[in-house]
């Protein structure tokens, strides 16, 4: 929806002229205008799915992925004579994403937004309008910048329609099939100022912003779920100028990637425009991800007429001081914070790998498990390193993972129980199995690692059946570790690890 | 024992609770007078006689084992055809929802099966409860039940026509800008409408959702106390329900008027037929006599009620009939794409009246005139509200008469859209302030049809408003006894 | 205060676009001279000055109605597909969509 008072102003000359047409599909021209004269303008509408147990107006099942139609009732089927009640915890999350982007929780209440469309079974979406919930705040990203944070308001979602024919495109679709298991899932929608000066900025814009939401356990974060679903309003201006350009919105972001090729696509089409007829036309666009590039939707004439009322099936919503204070108080620690702990645990300056790892773990809302790992005894630098590659690959088991598990792998490893290979495998079985004893999958995969001493005892047998070889070892000849380090695994039947042999061998021979 | 020799609804349910009457007998009773009486009145859209003879033989096993069988035991109610049955059919007297069935109940039929009452069937309507005659149904009009010339108003005019009569002794319909009260007024019984948020709407196919309230129909005022406190109180599912219990209506129908002060309302005597204003002022002649303190006053805000709600319910209609898209249930009309199968769909679907006031509703919406009629609208209503509460310092109720005219003749004012919109005149503005309103039979017009007077009460004070509505039917009867006002029988 | 233009056929032929009806010729000068009267019946309101008077759009002064998260069970899919004019795979077939969702 564009809310009142977001994204840049229109200015310029009235929307009219020919229709806009982009640059060629392959991209944006390699040959372009000077992009140093030209300043990008973006404003962001993020929706968030939030993760209750049930929908934003009746008590059917929040769940993604179920059989189509399974998760409805008269409220979200839309039936004659049905009424909807708000779900206190979807207050309750929208107060918590505006408490972490420092918003101003207001009074407010719901309108009716009126447009004919199949997956909305009302007919009408029942969303804040002139007064969300929550007002003002900001973002800070990773690099120091600050995005302003115009509103973060509530509103149902739509069911889910799926085109059907030859292409399944919407132009060429023959009859659509709709799913109603969606219909009136509660949204947050984020509405960013435009404050973004480039697509990387806007992709970190949305990066940072998902870890908030996964962090105060309003979202699961899945873009490629839907769960998250990002519109974009992008103009461009003159460096130094002060008024806004005329803004495109752009829809069907569905990734990082696309949000940030989009925005570039777009930033090129309108600079080569404005260049070549001084003007850009208002319009709404849609970004088609195959052939790289944003086609038209409907101009501001087009627009649709919502008529806006206030829904008068449901009563104003005033959240007291004790419900906010509570609210804000379960919003736990922030990305910043959580990063900042991590690198506590690591000690000493992170390398960018480890960065990186970081970024990875908390966006994914997996900083706990490494915490409590630590916190159990488990190295930190291992726990990171496992967090970051085998948990996140699997990351919905991995949220269900129980931390003292995940811990006990990561300190066997770190004992040297385990190898690199066998930790990462006892991992797998416990994401895949919902859970485990690690050391009885180490047992039934038979990766009973050696204890240092038998290592030591194995090694003391190997030097002395080989005395020569030892002697040239000792004397420097490097290339015999590799000799030793086969013999071992050999007399232990590959249950060695070999770091740990090549320390023995390093011992042994001071 | 009501006026006319009937049994009375509590009076039935007293006789089956204590096993002199079966629940079954009763229910064969009722069926058998819609079948010899309901060709020619068409109240009824739909019968529901294997449902009512099973839930009346429910009710008999109840008091053969000596469980409570509910205060409504076996007594028969006619459910307007806008509330949600499970498994019989809800219409709305449209041809968009021919066939529908509900897979759920409204709360109030909930509370009137839990309560022993026995659903006999759907009453007719004026579609989607637009209209103020009954005319607008796609089955046909209702008729008068002693004038069969004559609408029995609207838009709950089935129920009213079945209850007046004499089919049964309850019924329900919806009072949006007067559609319970009015035609209770042309039909000679009792009607009334709730103070908002006292009666769920859940289940209630909505018109105008802030507008709406259920009310019951009895004919008497006792008999409708019974019903209201059966179906009002509480419901979570209604989010505009209010958090208290029902209203305690009947233990407050013997207390009088003594000392009570009432308001003579000058807008709703001065644009009525003579025949009409005059029976208010004997009404309130009535009370004085009564002992109660009776002043004229006057509620010049009131005028604006008609235009405010002219804007206000079409508006409203025009989002909840959105949902009528040919997708879910219902009709579909078949067309290439989903767009044209939605318009093809509605145009067949909705008759003339319901096509005027969406076109209405979405006008007052649409961009560039929404604060000129819509918002104006909303202010309006708040002028209104505290126009009443000014008054409302003053005076305990108001009275004045229900409808402009009695029982007017099918056809006469079809052709003309406002001068039918002029029939709610009197009961709209009860509806735009929340608060409770009760129609009464009071004697008769020129033309020997019945003639209601209407008492207005400040939110929540149900009770107070029976207490004058029970006094002015007790003066209604003692009048019919002693040969004044006499209408025809 | 200015008032509002008075209803005339082409705003009559847009609001039923808008609310997806479609009207012959003349139904839309039958339904223009009708409601137009309406309207201007209601000039008595549209044309009131009360720029100071807040809107009221619920009659009682009731907030914060709200539910827990509780999940409750929901219709049998049976019985709700039953009622569809149309139904493939489990769910509400429509004909093709000619646009996109704002």
């Amino acid at each position: 929806m564009s809310p009142p008072a977001s994204g840049p102003p229109a200015s310029g000359p009235p929307a009219s002229g020919p229709p806009a047409s982009g640059p060629p599909a392959s991209g944006p021209p390699a040959s372009g205008p000077d992009r140093a004269e030209w300043e990008t303008v973006v404003g962001l509408e993020v929706h968030c799915e939030l993760k209750t147990q049930t929908k934003l107006f009746c008590g059917c099942k929040n769940a993604f992925g179920d059989e189509p139609n399974t998760n409805v009732c008269p409220v979200c089927l839309g039936l004659p004579g049905s009424l909807p009640v708000l779900n206190a915890f979807a207050v309750e999350l929208a107060m918590r994403i505006g408490a972490a982007l420092h918003c101003e929780v207001r009074p407010s209440s719901f309108h009716r937004k009126n447009y004919f469309y199949p997956d909305m079974p009302k007919d009408y979406q029942i969303s804040q309008y002139d007064e969300p919930i929550n007002v003002g705040g900001w973002l800070e990203l990773p690099d120091g910048s600050r995005v302003g944070i115009e509103r973060a308001h509530l509103e149902e979602d739509t069911g889910k329609t799926t085109h059907q024919g030859e292409t399944g495109r919407i132009h060429a679709a023959d009859y659509a099939l709709v799913d109603y298991n969606r219909a009136g899932v509660p949204l947050v929608e984020i509405v960013s100022r435009p404050d973004i000066r480039s697509s990387a900025q806007a992709r970190l814009y949305v990066t940072e912003l998902r870890a908030v939401l996964v962090a105060t356990g309003a979202s699961d974060g899945r873009m490629e779920e839907g769960s998250l679903r990002v519109d974009a309003n992008v103009s461009v201006r003159r460096a130094g100028a002060g008024a806004f350009g005329t803004r495109c919105e752009v829809k069907n972001l569905n990734s990082l990637r696309s949000l940030g090729r989009a925005i570039d696509y777009e930033v090129a089409r309108q600079v080569a425009l404005v260049e070549a007829t001084g003007t850009v036309v208002q319009e709404t666009r849609h970004w088609d991800e195959n052939a790289g590039r944003t086609v038209p939707l409907r101009s501001k004439e087009e627009a649709f007429d919502y008529r806006y009322f206030p829904e008068p099936d449901l009563v104003p919503l005033a959240p007291g001081s004790d419900w906010q204070e509570r609210a804000a108080g379960a919003v736990g620690l922030l990305p910043s914070a959580r990063r900042e702990r991590l690198a506590g645990l690591l000690g000493g300056a992170p390398t960018p790998q480890q960065v990186d790892q970081v970024h990875v773990v908390v966006g994914q809302g997996l900083d706990d498990l490494i915490v409590a790992a630590v916190a159990q005894g488990a190295p930190a630098g291992l726990a990171l390193v496992r967090a970051a590659n085998e948990l996140a690959a699997d990351i919905g088991a991995a949220l269900a993972l129980d931390a003292g598990t995940f811990g006990s792998v990561v300190e066997m490893e770190g004992r040297g129980e385990l190898t690199a290979t066998q930790a990462k495998a006892v991992l797998a079985e416990l994401l895949a199995a919902g859970g485990g004893d690690p050391a009885k999958i180490a047992a039934e995969k038979g990766f009973e690692a050696l204890s240092e001493g038998s290592l030591a005892a194995v090694l003391q047998g190997v030097v002395e059946a080989h005395p020569e070889e030892w002697a040239r070892y000792s004397a420097g000849e490097e290339k015999l570790a590799g000799f030793f380090t086969g013999q071992v695994m050999r007399a232990t039947g590959g249950k060695a690890d070999g770091k740990a042999v090549a320390a023995e061998l390093q011992r042994l021979r001071q | 024992m009501t006026a006319d020799g009937s049994d009375s609804a509590a009076a039935l349910a007293d006789a089956v609770r204590r096993g002199e009457r079966s629940a079954r007998s009763v229910v064969e009773a009722a069926l058998g007078g819609i079948a010899a009486r309901d060709p020619e009145l068409h109240a009824f859209l739909h019968v529901a006689a294997d449902g009512a003879r099973a839930d009346a033989d429910a009710v008999d096993e109840k008091v053969r084992a000596g469980e409570d069988p509910g205060p409504l035991a076996g007594v028969p109610v006619a459910l307007k055809d806008n509330l949600c049955t499970r498994g019989i059919p809800t219409t709305c007297a449209s041809r968009i929802l021919e066939g529908w069935r509900p897979p759920y109940d409204a709360t109030v039929v909930t509370r009137l099966r839990d309560a022993g009452a026995v659903v006999v069937g759907k009453t007719n309507l004026d579609e989607f409860a637009m209209g103020s005659s009954t005319e607008n149904s796609c089955t046909g009009p209702t008729r008068h039940p002693m004038d069969p010339s004559r609408v029995p108003g609207g838009s709950s005019g089935g129920s009213a026509a079945a209850v007046g009569a004499g089919l049964v002794p309850l019924g329900l319909g919806s009072d949006t800008g007067g559609s319970v009260r009015q035609p209770a007024a042309l039909c000679g019984v009792v009607g009334m409408k709730p103070t908002y948020g006292v009666v769920s709407r859940y289940g209630l196919v909505a018109f105008a959702s802030s507008l709406d309230q259920i009310g019951p129909f009895a004919r008497s005022v006792a008999d409708a106390a019974l019903l209201l406190e059966v179906i009002a109180g509480h419901d979570p599912k209604d989010s505009t329900s209010l958090d208290r219990p029902a209203p305690e209506v009947v233990r407050s129908l013997g207390a009088g008027v003594e000392g009570l002060r009432v308001g003579v309302c000058e807008e709703l005597v001065a644009d009525t037929a003579p025949d009409v204003s005059r029976r208010v002022r004997e009404a309130a002649e009535e009370l004085a006599e009564a002992g109660a303190l009776v002043e004229e006053v006057s509620v010049p805000e009131m005028r604006l009620g008609l235009s405010a709600y002219y804007l206000i319910a079409p508006a409203e209609a025009s989002s909840n009939l959105a949902r009528y898209d040919g997708v879910r249930y219902g009709l579909r009309v078949d067309a290439p794409d989903v767009a044209q199968m939605n318009t093809a769909t509605r145009t067949a679907g909705f008759g003339p009246e319901v096509k005027r006031r969406i076109m209405l509703g979405t006008y007052a919406l649409s961009a560039g005139y929404y604060g000129a009629y819509y918002g104006k609208a909303q202010r309006v209503r708040t002028l209104l509200i505290r126009a009443f509460d000014r008054v409302y310092e003053q005076f305990d109720v108001l009275v004045g008469a229900t409808a402009p005219t009695t029982a007017f003749a099918i056809g006469e004012r079809v052709a003309d859209p406002l001068a039918m919109y002029l029939s709610d005149v009197c009961t709209i503005p009860s509806n735009l302030s929340g608060h409770p309103a009760i129609s009464v039979p009071f004697g008769a017009g020129d033309d020997g049809l019945p003639v209601g007077v209407q008492v207005l009460a400040p939110a929540l004070c149900e009770e107070r408003m029976f207490q004058v509505a029970a006094t002015l039917e007790r003066s209604a009867a003692a009048r019919a006894r002693a040969g004044q006002g006499e209408g025809r029988r | 205060m200015s008032e509002p233009p008075a209803l005339g056929r082409d705003d009559v032929a847009h609001v039923a676009g808008l609310a997806r009806l479609s009207l012959s010729e003349e139904e839309l000068d039958t339904f223009t001279g009708q409601l137009a009267r309406v309207i201007d019946h209601a000039r008595d309101v549209s044309s009131l000055d009360v720029h100071d008077v807040p809107p009221t759009a619920h009659p009682l002064p009731v907030r914060n109605v709200l539910r827990t998260d509780d999940p409750c069970p929901g219709l049998d899919r049976g019985e709700v597909l039953a009622a569809a004019p149309d139904v493939e795979d489990n769910r509400f077939k429509v004909p093709r969509i000619v646009g996109e969702a704002p």
